[in-house]
């Protein structure tokens, strides 16, 4: 159906009228600050149309809510950007690309958006690209990582955030090409994700490791997996390593059955694209496996002041901590209003135009849009797995940007042809 | 050797879950016919209940068993709630208005358990002292598995015992055979039907309770549960307990031993294996004919022309304003009338079957699937125009049907729907998981309109001809010779043979043209989106065309393009709100309970009523 029934109760308006009666609340107390609020207010709201699921996958997608929110409410009350406040219009697309489709096609013909903007699972991701390449339709891929949205599948009017599947799987590759495992097992959701996922992990281990061996994969469909018969599966080939590409509900139930069932053995070396999110590795608690690579965000040990306020000022706000969703959320935003600046209108044209090698300062360091792919170099955290006074977190890790885990310049530009 | 043993317990634990599950709804469907789609709700609800009374209860480790049982029990009295206030209302109409009434349940449970437990998936707690796995052939069991399985032997048990040895259960057993003689033996019939949804409830609460140390607890489980209980369910024989059991061991152990062998169909095996025997044996495995309650969807009316009142003149004025739209509304409405109108189409494909035939599909959105993927695979892998593939995808369609239906025409009733249902699934998890072709869950994207029709205008033109030459063509046949034929059929099928119809040719032929028409509605659709997935063939999609021709009416012509523009436009308005699924859940469940003839029958009803015209030709 329509976008509407599957879409879920969470298709809530960041009403303009509610958001400006809120920001009045908050400067009244600063004479200073009315002025510039005001003038805000007296300018038409620039609106970008936020694509979410955030129903389907509410662990990271309501934390990512909140993270923009933050970053919406904060420029707002700085007047704006280009002197105009930004009005976000989230709708929830319930997991189904097809509702997203509709969505997109609603926020550009009803509600007029200036800019389209979310999405969560790779699938999604992709078919929103592609109604952004027909519509040319501005479209900021924030956090789908699949490898086409950026290269097989690129064009000029979709850049991505995060950092994509091939830049993460690379990392780990690089981790695990340094253990003594040979015999490698695959376990990754089937879908658009999972898929270059283990592409990409296979592809770097090679590279790095020509001895290594892959011994049997195992590809649940997303959502649906049977945990127990998988892990069985996978035992019985006697892997020494395992690439897994779950997350959410398929990962704590493949946790609990390979922990029960023996499979998590000391010598086992385990890679694990996104545990370390905190949305997928706290819920597990003191069951989180140990020792496991990761690709994750250690938000607990973060340092650097400008990240660190970020941090702190979101558990004031919010009274909870931050989750990877929070600070790609928030760096979302940071971007679009970067984007915006740079332009100086929403012309679609222009807007392109500035995206391209657009260099902004988020909260997580400098970040650029490659002019070659779209891609940002907003990077990753890779480290370990640990259980800490019965709370899991990452120990061990480091924060690379993610260029040097891309492929080669040439072959970017095979893949997005023309374009 | 010991792998293969630990693998076939592994299948065995999950087969036990699977039965309680199923357990409960072929009881429910054995006593009251009813196909309780809520069930799978009834399941998720069991589980978030557990959670949350494991959580809170403060009585240590044996507080996991107390909660199990007392959400098991809470999920009980909730399906109760639903006999007494929704069914129990809608025993004397069409069985299928109860099956959608349920399913507006599952949309009201859905928005339920988001408001109680909000969006996060929940993971509870490891059974206290079960949390350990048994060394067996060198394999590990886990322990809380084989308690598990010793559950679903116990339960089966129980209900054998209780349904053999016990008065309540020999009346039980009547109810299933001859309900008229038993309430002319002074049996309350409701008393009845209320037990047997509460312990029907109770077995799926307990189910999903059961599931709290295996797995989160998400939103997800109520849909993602309900297909592999009707597979069971339908299986194993409807009604039949033993059946059930023997059927969800069949499922399960077909995945755990499918995955070491082919990793990626194991969902298109199950489905697979049904239809094989649904073909071999259309009762299902120990399932016995069950007396039908009466055509699903007959009623004392029979199907009538468009309402003469209207002239050519009302005609003309309606296709003017039609035509008139792209320059009276706005962008975004072109985009919505679109919808009406594909919508409109599957709809009235569906009605050509149910309201001509008197055969209900529950998987019409087999043949929107295939005319949606037809298409796409046509525009985008084998690169024909757009133009080509409007002609061929239909022919996909019919082709599907010519297939399907060759199989579905030979029953009747809710073993026809079943039947097509599992059809349905069939396609439904070729295309979901075979994603080499298909694109699996990720679907096939890139699927636009040729360069001249890519304008929303000309698309709208585009969709509004052929859904109005394809809804005129349908109803044309329907008071034609073979749609007099099909109804002859329909009404009086000893009659019609004996004056040399061939009925099942008959059937056969409109189940074609039916799924041809269903088929360019779901091509409309991929070229309108850009885009064809799984949604396209999944259950709700068949439910949504049931709904449309429910809401409408099933004995008027124009009553399915009312349903799905009422649908349609709906969906629309109400999507602005917070909780708004519930909101459409309940004027499904309203229509259903109040308007057991749809909007236009209704209204024609009501019309009749105060004397205010003829009220159409019979």
């Amino acid at each position: 159906m329509g976008p509407a029934r599957e879409a879920g109760v969470k298709v809530r308006r960041e009403d303009y009228m509610s958001q400006s009666k809120r920001l009045v609340g908050m400067v009244a107390a600063s004479a200073i600050m009315i002025g510039a609020a005001g003038a805000a207010l007296a300018a038409d709201p620039i609106k970008i149309g936020e694509i979410n699921s955030y129903t389907a996958l509410a662990d990271f997608t309501q934390p990512y809510r909140k993270g923009w929110q933050m970053a919406v409410n904060e420029i707002n009350a700085k007047g704006g950007v280009i002197g105009r406040p930004l009005e976000v219009i989230a709708r929830d697309d319930a997991g189904k690309p097809e509702n997203a489709v509709s969505i997109a096609e609603e926020l550009v013909t009803k509600d007029k958006v200036d800019i389209l903007a979310g999405t969560y699972f790779s699938h999604i991701g992709v078919a929103v690209t592609n109604f952004s390449k027909e519509k040319k339709k501005l479209f900021i891929a924030t956090e789908p990582m699949s490898d086409d949205i950026t290269w097989a599948q690129g064009h000029n009017y979709t850049f991505r955030l995060r950092a994509s599947t091939h830049i993460q799987s690379a990392m780990l590759a690089e981790e695990a090409a340094k253990t003594k495992a040979k015999r490698w097992a695959i376990v990754s959701p089937n879908y658009k994700f999972g898929q270059d996922a283990v592409a990409a992990f296979k592809r770097v281990l090679k590279e790095k490791r020509p001895d290594v061996e892959f011994v049997v994969e195992q590809w649940p469909a997303l959502g649906k997996i049977d945990a127990g018969a998988t892990v069985q599966a996978l035992a019985q080939a006697k892997p020494d390593g395992i690439f897994n590409a779950l997350f959410s509900r398929d990962l704590t139930a493949f946790v609990r059955e390979a922990d029960l069932r023996g499979l998590l053995t000391k010598d086992l070396v385990v890679a694990g694209l996104l545990t370390g999110e905190p949305e997928y590795l706290e819920p597990l608690g003191a069951e989180a496996p140990q020792g496991w690579i990761v690709t994750g965000y250690p938000w607990y040990a973060i340092t650097d002041p400008k990240h660190k306020k970020f941090i702190d000022d979101y558990q004031a706000k919010y009274k909870e901590t931050p989750k990877m969703g929070s600070l790609i959320g928030y760096v979302s935003i940071q971007a679009i209003a970067a984007m915006i600046q740079k332009a100086g209108s929403v012309d679609q044209d222009k807007l392109i135009v500035a995206m391209k090698g657009l260099t902004f300062d988020s909260v997580a360091g400098p970040v650029t849009f490659r002019d070659i792919d779209h891609q940002s170099t907003l990077g990753a955290w890779v480290g370990k797995t640990a259980v800490k006074d019965g709370k899991p977190i990452m120990v061990d890790w480091r924060y690379t940007q993610g260029p040097q885990y891309s492929i080669p310049d040439e072959e970017i530009k095979k893949l997005r042809g023309k374009e | 050797m010991g792998f293969y043993v630990v693998q076939f317990l592994t299948g065995l634990a999950s087969a036990a879950s699977l039965f309680l599950v199923a357990s409960g709804l072929t009881i429910i469907f054995g006593v009251t016919r009813v196909v309780n789609f809520a069930h799978g709700s009834f399941y998720m609800l069991g589980a978030f209940i557990a959670y949350s009374l494991v959580k809170t209860l403060p009585l240590g480790p044996t507080g996991f068993w107390v909660g199990v049982v007392l959400a098991a029990l809470a999920v009980g009295v909730i399906g109760v709630v639903m006999e007494v206030t929704i069914l129990r209302r809608i025993y004397q109409a069409p069985e299928l208005f109860q099956l959608v009434a349920t399913f507006g349940v599952v949309m009201v449970a859905k928005d339920a358990a988001l408001l109680f437990w909000g969006p996060e998936d929940r993971l509870g707690p490891r059974a206290p002292g079960l949390n350990k796995a048994i060394e067996l052939f060198g394999s590990r069991v886990p322990e809380y598995d084989l308690v598990v399985i010793a559950l679903g032997f116990v339960v089966l048990g129980l209900l054998w015992l209780l349904f053999n040895r016990t008065r309540w259960g020999a009346v039980v057993r009547a109810a299933t055979q001859d309900r008229e003689m038993l309430s002319a033996l002074g049996i309350n019939q409701k008393l009845l039907f209320t037990a047997v949804f509460f312990l029907g409830s109770v077995l799926a609460g307990l189910g999903g309770a059961l599931q709290l140390p295996r797995a989160s607890v998400s939103h997800q489980m109520d849909l993602s549960i309900i297909a592999t209980v009707f597979v069971v369910v339908v299986l194993g024989g409807m009604g039949s307990i033993p059946g059930a059991f023997l059927a969800a061991v069949i499922i399960s152990e077909l995945s755990a031993f499918g995955i070491l062998i082919f990793p990626k169909i194991t969902l298109v095996l199950m489905f697979l294996v049904m239809v094989v025997v649904l073909v071999a044996r259309p009762f299902g495995i120990l399932g016995k004919p069950v007396p039908d309650v009466g055509e699903p969807v007959q009623s004392d009316e029979t199907l009538t022309r468009l309402p003469s009142a209207l002239g050519w003149a009302g005609y003309v004025a309606v296709v003017a304003l039609l035509l008139a739209i792209p320059m009276l509304l706005s962008e975004f409405y072109l985009v919505l009338w679109t919808q009406v109108f594909i919508f409109a189409l599957f709809a009235a494909s569906l009605h050509f079957i149910m309201g001509g035939g008197g055969m209900v599909s529950f998987g019409h959105a087999a043949y929107f699937g295939l005319g949606g993927y037809g298409c796409a695979m046509l525009l985008v892998r084998a690169g024909l125009p757009m133009e080509a593939t409007l002609l061929l995808a239909p022919v996909v369609a019919a082709a599907g049907a010519a297939l399907f239906g060759y199989f579905c025409v030979r029953l009747s009733g809710v073993y026809m729907a079943m039947l097509s249902l599992a059809f349905a699934q069939i396609v439904w998890s070729v295309v979901f998981q075979w994603s080499d072709v298909t694109g699996g869950e990720d679907g096939v994207n890139r699927v636009w309109p040729s360069p001249w029709a890519k304008d929303r205008v000309v698309f709208y033109y585009l969709t509004l001809t052929l859904a109005a030459v394809g809804i005129f063509t349908l109803w044309r046949l329907l008071f034609a010779p073979f749609g007099y034929t099909l109804r002859a059929g329909r009404d009086s099928p000893m009659r019609a043979e004996s004056i040399g119809i061939d009925i099942r040719f008959h059937r056969w032929l409109a189940f074609i043209i039916s799924g041809a028409a269903a088929g360019v509605a779901g091509s409309l659709l991929a070229l309108a989106k850009g885009f064809v997935g799984p949604t396209w063939v999944d259950i709700p999609r068949s439910i949504d065309a049931l709904m449309m021709v429910l809401i409408g009416g099933v004995q008027t012509l124009v009553g399915p393009i009312l349903g799905a523009l009422t649908f349609v436009i709906l969906e629309d308005r109400l999507s602005a709100f917070d909780y708004w699924r519930s909101a459409f859940g309940l004027i499904i469940i309203l229509i259903c309970v109040l308007m057991p003839k749809g909007i236009v029958g209704s209204g024609r009803a009501l019309i009749g009523r105060l004397g205010l015209g003829g009220g159409g030709e019979r």
